[in-house]
């Protein structure tokens, strides 16, 4: 980018076009996990189905061109189903193992980080090099400037405003909706579940199931708008930081949106710097998201008071 | 004692009455194993409608067992259940529901983070997919207004106390309309005015006609005041049935021992050195949603004293509680044992030798996955005979635990059993055994320490503890029965608001000043 011309009104232009950009991933995946967790279940293993997604969807945009005859403006689309699709099965297998009686998710969830980005690396090896169709965009900037830097700073994936949208609707499904508080029944007290004649089994198994499939578009997003290619080094522990953060927006829907887009403004900081010239400690300013994590942690836990929201049977181990 | 209404008029019953009246329940020949723990041998029993029902036994008799088998909690492995005349399968609460059958269980089955209105919308089984909360609020206002008992519809469960959690669990049930009521010890956890309150009510919708009970008791004094008929369990096996009219409380009690037994009155030995044991001062303390609980509290203890604690649930008493077993820090103010500042670290604990037996004690004082073998050795399996430097000595912690079920005789399938799978009063047990066997205590805490045992161990723990109070121990004892405070304190003290109310010694304590300060005037 030639963010010179505007000097340093280029380093905010580049956290928001960052924060835009940069910000639908983390935020699909904690939603899926936020979802998960509600329902007392811990899935780790989102990286892991975050490449899968990433894979799947880069592969079938691909073939769907060149091999299917699709037109590039559908294929991509089929890819980001197919990239939810990949992530139900990956949450398939979480669900099932780890309900297993004795059995530990963090331990099923790391196994899960492994095979999923191990099937993926395999599975993708074909399609590093070919260019696969990308989603398209809204050019949100053509609209308010014409410049191009601006321009090129303020495109909007479809799937972002879908991921956006989906916070509130998330926040509004357990608050307003019978199935939505018996996923909370289930994640907070199981024997009360139970009293009321539901499955905690079933609840979790869909929730993974469900929050796998969110998971696997927020892959699709890394492969197909953002940055747009497949690689190994694509997610680049992405997954794992949008887990954490499920934390720290205290299983709220709504919280989890802001932390995604405060986590995608922050990785955005570093580029944006260098970009106006400043490369000393790119790095550091890189490590940027981890730091600020850090601190809005410690500001804000206090020994005295319960985590509040934290759902009460949360990977407890069953039975 | 209200008149038993003549069962419904049989044979004519119009599709009216049919709708109102309760349906007549039998349930027969009923069997359940756990592992190889027979927990229900051939067990019938028949619950008339229009009639108060109560169902006797000891601890881990197989009450709740029976009652969870009839609700589709349980899988029965033989037995029937018999509605109006016609044998029916319940296979889940769903179907119990469907036959007018609501239950409260033993354990609180309210969601802790959602809000007590959440709860109550949840627990219909009807099939809407949205909420409406707008009318859903209204109509739950609406409720509440009529309801024998009022909570706040918005705050969370978590955040209310052991009382009032329970009047939620009645309350849900009658927000479902539930024809029979099975209610597993729903007063052990209500002051005795509160229990009269709840009781009479459901009392006068069962004398109107509208609604059968079933209640599991330790009380004889609400079975004797509120119910019709007794049905009675002995390890698991039908023990007898009759008529509350006709049945002495010793009868009973004889039903449930299968043998006489007589109370044993422990007396109290004055004492003569005061040397205070327990010191707090303007102690504060933060309820966990961040209000003040504790308003400034100053204590006392001395050495061979009972001071009990009175009030209403909700009022403080969980938090101080807590504060002293080293659960919550206090905000402010000093807690002092034997002289010496007090932060309940394991290392303190230890060496003042203080002993807690709290509330709920599955939650505060168990780990529910770990064994009763485990349980009971919480305290001592960092220290000699049970570890050797770091090593945990598996087989001394196994010994220890068969000496203590024995003595406390804690009815478990095995030692390596769960304490979670445990009957309510078996898990009280397992706690009071590790708490109360340590050779040299110095200062004890017990909340609420009989919640829902059976009589006889209500009247072990009572002798426990008047005998410790007897070998010098400094006890502070929290409960919501006032006559049970009444019976064991030397010092009486009323905590209301976060405050201490009102304070006597027990010779000059005024009943009518207590109600008072209980109520908050
Ligand atoms: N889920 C379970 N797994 C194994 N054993 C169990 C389970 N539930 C109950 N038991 C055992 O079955 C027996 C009967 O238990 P139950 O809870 O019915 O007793 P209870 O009569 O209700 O006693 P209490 O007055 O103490 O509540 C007890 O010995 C208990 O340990
Ligand atoms: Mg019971």
């Amino acid at each position: 980018m030639a963010t010179e011309a505007i000097g340093w009104l280029g380093v905010p232009l580049g956290i928001l076009a960052g924060t835009l950009r940069g910000s639908a991933p983390f935020l699909f995946v904690s939603l899926g996990e936020c979802l998960t967790e509600k329902s007392g279940k811990i899935n780790l293993g989102l990286e892991g189905t975050l490449l899968m997604g990433a894979m799947s969807a880069y592969a079938i945009s691909y073939l769907g061109v060149s091999q299917w005859n699709m037109s590039p403006a559908i294929s991509p689309w089929i890819g980001v189903l197919v990239a939810g699709l990949a992530g139900m099965g990956m949450g398939l297998i979480h669900a099932w193992l780890s309900q297993q009686p004795r059995v530990n998710d963090i331990a099923v969830g790391i196994a899960m980080i492994i095979f999923g980005s191990g099937l993926a690396f395999f599975l993708g090896k074909p399609f590093i090099q070919p260019q696969a169709p990308q989603l398209p965009s809204f050019e949100l900037g053509k609209l308010l400037s014409s410049s191009p830097i601006v321009q090129s700073a303020l495109q909007i994936s479809p799937l972002f405003i879908l991921g956006v949208l989906l916070a509130p609707a998330m926040n509004w499904f357990f608050k307003s909706t019978r199935p939505g508080l018996f996923i909370r029944a289930v994640g907070d007290s199981p024997d009360a579940a139970l009293a009321m004649g539901v499955s905690v089994k079933k609840v979790r198994m869909l929730c993974i199931i469900a929050g796998s499939f969110l998971a696997g578009i927020g892959g699709a997003y890394l492969s197909l708008v953002y940055p747009g290619s497949w690689t190994e080094r694509i997610s680049s522990g992405q997954g794992l930081m949008a887990v954490a953060l499920v934390i720290f927006a205290r299983w709220n829907p709504i919280q989890c949106l802001w932390a995604s887009l405060f986590f995608g403004g922050a990785q955005a900081i570093g580029p944006a710097l260098q970009a106006v010239g400043i490369d000393k400690g790119y790095y550091l300013f890189n490590a940027a998201p981890y730091v600020l994590t850090l601190l809005i942690m410690i500001l804000t836990c206090s020994p005295k008071k319960t985590l509040s929201g934290a759902p009460g049977a949360l990977g407890s181990i069953n039975g | 004692m209200a008149e038993v209404i003549p069962s419904v008029h049989q044979g004519s019953v119009s599709e009216l009455d049919a709708a109102i009246a309760p349906p007549d329940l039998e349930v027969v020949n009923m069997s359940k194993r756990f592992g190889s723990l027979v927990a229900l041998d051939q067990v019938s029993l028949h619950v008339k409608p229009g009639t108060f029902h109560a169902l006797l036994g000891e601890n881990g008799a197989g009450k709740s067992t029976l009652v969870k088998c009839m609700m589709g909690f349980y899988r029965p492995d033989h037995g029937d259940i018999v509605i109006n005349k016609r044998s029916r399968t319940i296979a889940s609460p769903k179907d119990a529901h469907h036959y007018g059958i609501g239950m409260v269980y033993q354990h609180f089955t309210s969601v802790p983070a959602m809000t007590v209105a959440e709860n109550l919308v949840m627990s219909r089984f009807d099939t809407t997919t949205v909420i409406n909360w707008k009318q859903e609020m209204a109509a739950l206002q609406a409720f509440m207004a009529t309801a024998p008992f009022k909570l706040p519809l918005e705050t969370l469960v978590g955040q209310l106390a052991a009382g009032e959690k329970q009047k939620l669990e009645i309350l849900k049930q009658l927000y479902l309309h539930s024809k029979i009521l099975i209610l597993d010890e729903p007063t052990s956890v209500l002051t005795p005015s509160e229990a009269d309150e709840v009781l009479g009510l459901i009392r006068e919708q069962v004398t109107d006609g509208k609604l059968s009970v079933l209640i599991i008791s330790h009380k004889f004094r609400e079975v004797t005041s509120f119910c019709d008929e007794i049905t009675v369990l002995r390890k698991g096996k039908f023990a007898g049935t009759g008529r509350v009219e006709a049945l002495t409380v010793a009868d009973m009690a004889e039903m449930m021992m299968g043998e006489k037994r007589e109370p044993q009155p422990v007396e109290k030995v004055a004492t003569t050195e005061v040397v205070p044991v327990l010191q707090l001062h303007n102690l504060h303390a933060n309820k966990d949603n961040g209000l003040e609980a504790l308003h400034g509290v100053n204590l006392t203890v001395h050495q061979g004293e009972i001071v009990g604690i009175a009030g209403i649930s909700g009022n403080g008493q969980r938090e101080l509680v807590e504060v002293l077993a080293g659960q919550r820090s206090a905000t402010s103010g000093q807690v002092m044992v034997n002289g010496e500042p007090y932060a309940a670290t394991r290392k303190q604990i230890n060496q003042h030798r203080v002993f807690v037996l709290p509330e709920e004690p599955l939650k505060n004082a168990c780990v529910p996955h770990m064994s009763v073998a485990e349980n009971l050795a919480l305290r001592t399996f960092d220290r000699p005979p049970q570890a050797k430097g770091p090593m945990v000595l598996f087989a001394a912690i196994r010994q220890m635990a068969e000496q203590l079920i024995d003595t406390f005789k804690i009815k478990t399938p095995t030692p390596e059993t769960p304490v979670g799978n445990l009957s309510g009063g078996n898990v009280q047990r397992t706690v009071l055994a590790r708490e109360l066997s340590a050779d040299h205590i110095n200062l004890l805490i017990a909340a609420n320490p009989c919640f829902g045992l059976d009589f006889a161990m209500v009247d072990y723990i009572h002798g426990q503890i008047l005998s410790a109070r007897n070998r010098g121990v400094a006890v502070l004892l929290v409960s919501e029965d006032l006559d049970e405070l009444l019976k064991l304190s030397d010092r009486l003290i009323v905590i209301s608001g976060g405050k201490f109310a009102y304070e006597s010694a027990i010779a000059e304590a005024d009943f009518a000043a207590i109600s008072h300060a209980m109520a908050g005037h």
